[in-house]
């Protein structure tokens, strides 16, 4: 297979660094976002922006993935 | 009426409107393996969306998120980061198997090892540990729908014959219309599941603290602690939490029932775009988180926390809304269900039977034997969740502890020329050896870390290790593959 994109591969650490690796710096109640602890808001507003990121992702990745489509034509 | 009659009639009737569309996919259609189990590849973007959040959102997550929330608290955080995330890794590499897929008529996990590393033995391994770890899933889906459905009928029907009921129904959509009758009931599903969680979960805050903030609010000042990790637990710290988001999210595609799924999609281009918009679905599980923050308040001391939501829901809103709660909650069951029944049929039939046992077997012969073994798996399921104890069944309810020991094969497989047979076959033995291990001498989380991820880094180690000091054996790795690999 074609490897990814080194673009994709940095916009999809970019949820990884946020979501999982820095979780001691935002496991923790205040400041109270829109009424919710800063940790259940923190992760909650990361499943609005992790498709952003992997948008980003998937316009890097889809014009590749097509154009080695078209080179393995005429498989069924 | 009496409260628990009118209960019964909506899940009666949520029930039988699944099975109704469960059957009616599959009518009219010649059902060969390639029909039954991949759908003949043509599902779209929606049915592929539905198919897979169908499947994604079992009784665990409708029950377990809440009873979490309740019982541990922060912790359950966990869900919401390896969400996303497990989408994230999805993107990588559920599409290129879907191209190998297509390209050498792929049906199960177990054919991707077997073209991809060309030994029979390892396939069969890989077919046994998937079906060894989706059975107690399975029967974890049994006692939810046992539970689900005696609460909500207000202990009408005990868990005995809801259990049996359902199930029998699942086998049977199962047989008449595979996977595509699958996909068609969780339409049904998901639509009753995002209705009621989106109600259930802003109205109980809503009802008794004024609205989420509120009743945050009041968690803050009652029991603050709840709201950080490691909550109301002593060992699921931040440790914890980095070490089972990042073996849940490269793991939780290693379900053979999940990884199967991806071959349903139409075109590769389906599975990527689906990767990107899935996180959006997740936005459900908070609000079962608050329904179980709520009890925890409301509902103090309750002895199974599994239940949580259910009762803040019977102590709540009226009969009927109970009783579409438990059908909806049954369905949850059943669409996973159906599917991991179908998985560890044709895995059995295709992979272990046939390679190994009876070489001559007919793809035709093949389909009736991973028939017959549906009907098998079945009762067996329903025999060890009616008799077996509980403790086996949070025991290995860790699966994805040993299903994720399949991503260094799966990942290295699609990307690596250097990764081996016997790489890969030293990686899972130690790996599933090590999960297992740990687990049975309670060792999990192990230093702070989960079991799982402990596993899996023995089984990296073990994998390249072996990959680097005994090269590529030419000839043994299917030369095509291999070719498009290295492109």
């Amino acid at each position: 297979m074609r490897k990814p994109s080194v673009g994709a591969i940095l916009l999809a650490l970019i949820p990884f660094a946020a979501i999982c690796f820095s979780v001691s710096l935002w496991d923790r109640i205040y400041p109270m976002v829109l009424g919710l602890p800063f940790n259940f808001f923190w992760l909650i507003s990361w499943l609005l922006l992790t498709p952003l990121c992997m948008w980003g992702a998937y316009r890097l990745e889809a014009p590749r993935a097509s154009d080695s489509h078209n080179e393995g034509a005429g498989t069924p | 009426m009496n409260s628990n009659v009118v209960a019964l009639a909506f899940i009666s009737v949520i029930v039988s409107v699944g099975a109704f569309i469960g059957f009616y996919a599959g009518t009219r259609r010649k059902m060969d393996l390639e029909h039954w189990i991949v759908g003949d590849r043509g599902f779209g973007m929606l049915l592929v969306w539905l198919l897979m959040a169908g499947e994604v959102y079992t009784t665990f997550t409708f029950l377990g998120a809440s009873g979490w929330a309740y019982g541990k608290g922060a912790p359950v955080l966990y869900i919401l980061g390896y969400q996303p995330l497990m989408y994230v890794v999805s993107f990588f590499i559920l599409p290129q198997v879907w191209e190998v897929g297509r390209k050498y008529r792929l049906q199960t996990q177990a054919d991707f090892f077997q073209v991809r590393y060309n030994n029979k033995y390892l396939a069969a391994f890989v077919a046994l540990v998937g079906v060894v770890f989706i059975i107690p899933y399975l029967q974890l889906q049994l006692t939810g729908l046992g539970m689900i459905v005696e609460v909500a009928s207000y202990g009408a029907i005990h868990r005995t014959p809801a259990m049996i009921i359902g199930f029998l129904i699942v086998a049977a959509f199962v047989l008449t219309s595979g996977i595509r009758g699958i996909a068609w009931v969780s339409v049904l599903k998901d639509l009753l599941l995002l209705f009621s969680a989106v109600f259930v979960g802003i109205a109980v805050p809503y009802i008794y603290f004024g609205g989420i903030g509120p009743m945050f609010a009041a968690l803050v000042r009652a029991k603050p602690a709840h709201l950080v990790m490691p909550g109301a637990t002593t060992n699921l710290g931040h440790s914890w939490y980095v070490s089972t988001v990042l073996l849940v999210a490269v793991g939780f595609y290693m379900w053979p029932q999940f990884f199967g799924a991806s071959f349903s999609a139409k075109s590769s281009d389906t599975l990527r775009r689906n990767a990107v918009v899935m996180p959006f679905y997740s936005i459900t599980m908070p609000l079962m988180f608050f329904v179980g923050l709520a009890a925890t308040l409301i509902l103090p001391g309750l002895s199974n926390g599994d239940l949580s939501a259910l009762a803040m829901v019977r102590k709540t809103f009226p009969a009927w809304f109970l009783g579409l709660i438990g059908g909806a909650g049954a369905l949850t069951a059943m669409v996973p269900a159906g599917v991991m029944i179908l998985t560890a049929a044709t895995l059995f039939a295709k992979n272990m039977c046939r390679p190994i046992l009876w070489p001559g077997m007919t793809d035709q012969q093949v389909a009736k034997l991973a028939k017959t073994t549906v009907l098998v798996i079945t009762v067996a399921a329903l025999y060890s969740a009616i008799y077996s104890s509980p403790t086996l069944v949070s025991l290995l309810l860790t699966g994805y502890g040993g299903v994720g020991q399949f991503f260094p094969g799966v990942v290295l497989g699609l990307y690596s020329r250097r990764v081996t047979m016997p790489g890969v076959f030293a990686g899972i033995v130690t790996g599933v050896f090590v999960f297992v291990a740990l687990e049975l001498t309670k060792h999990d989380p192990l230093m702070g870390l989960n079991a799982g991820f402990i596993a899996l880094c023995f089984n990296f180690a073990v994998v390249g290790a072996v990959s680097l000091l005994k090269p590529v054996e030419h000839g043994g790795v299917d030369e095509q593959l291999q070719a498009s690999i290295e492109a």
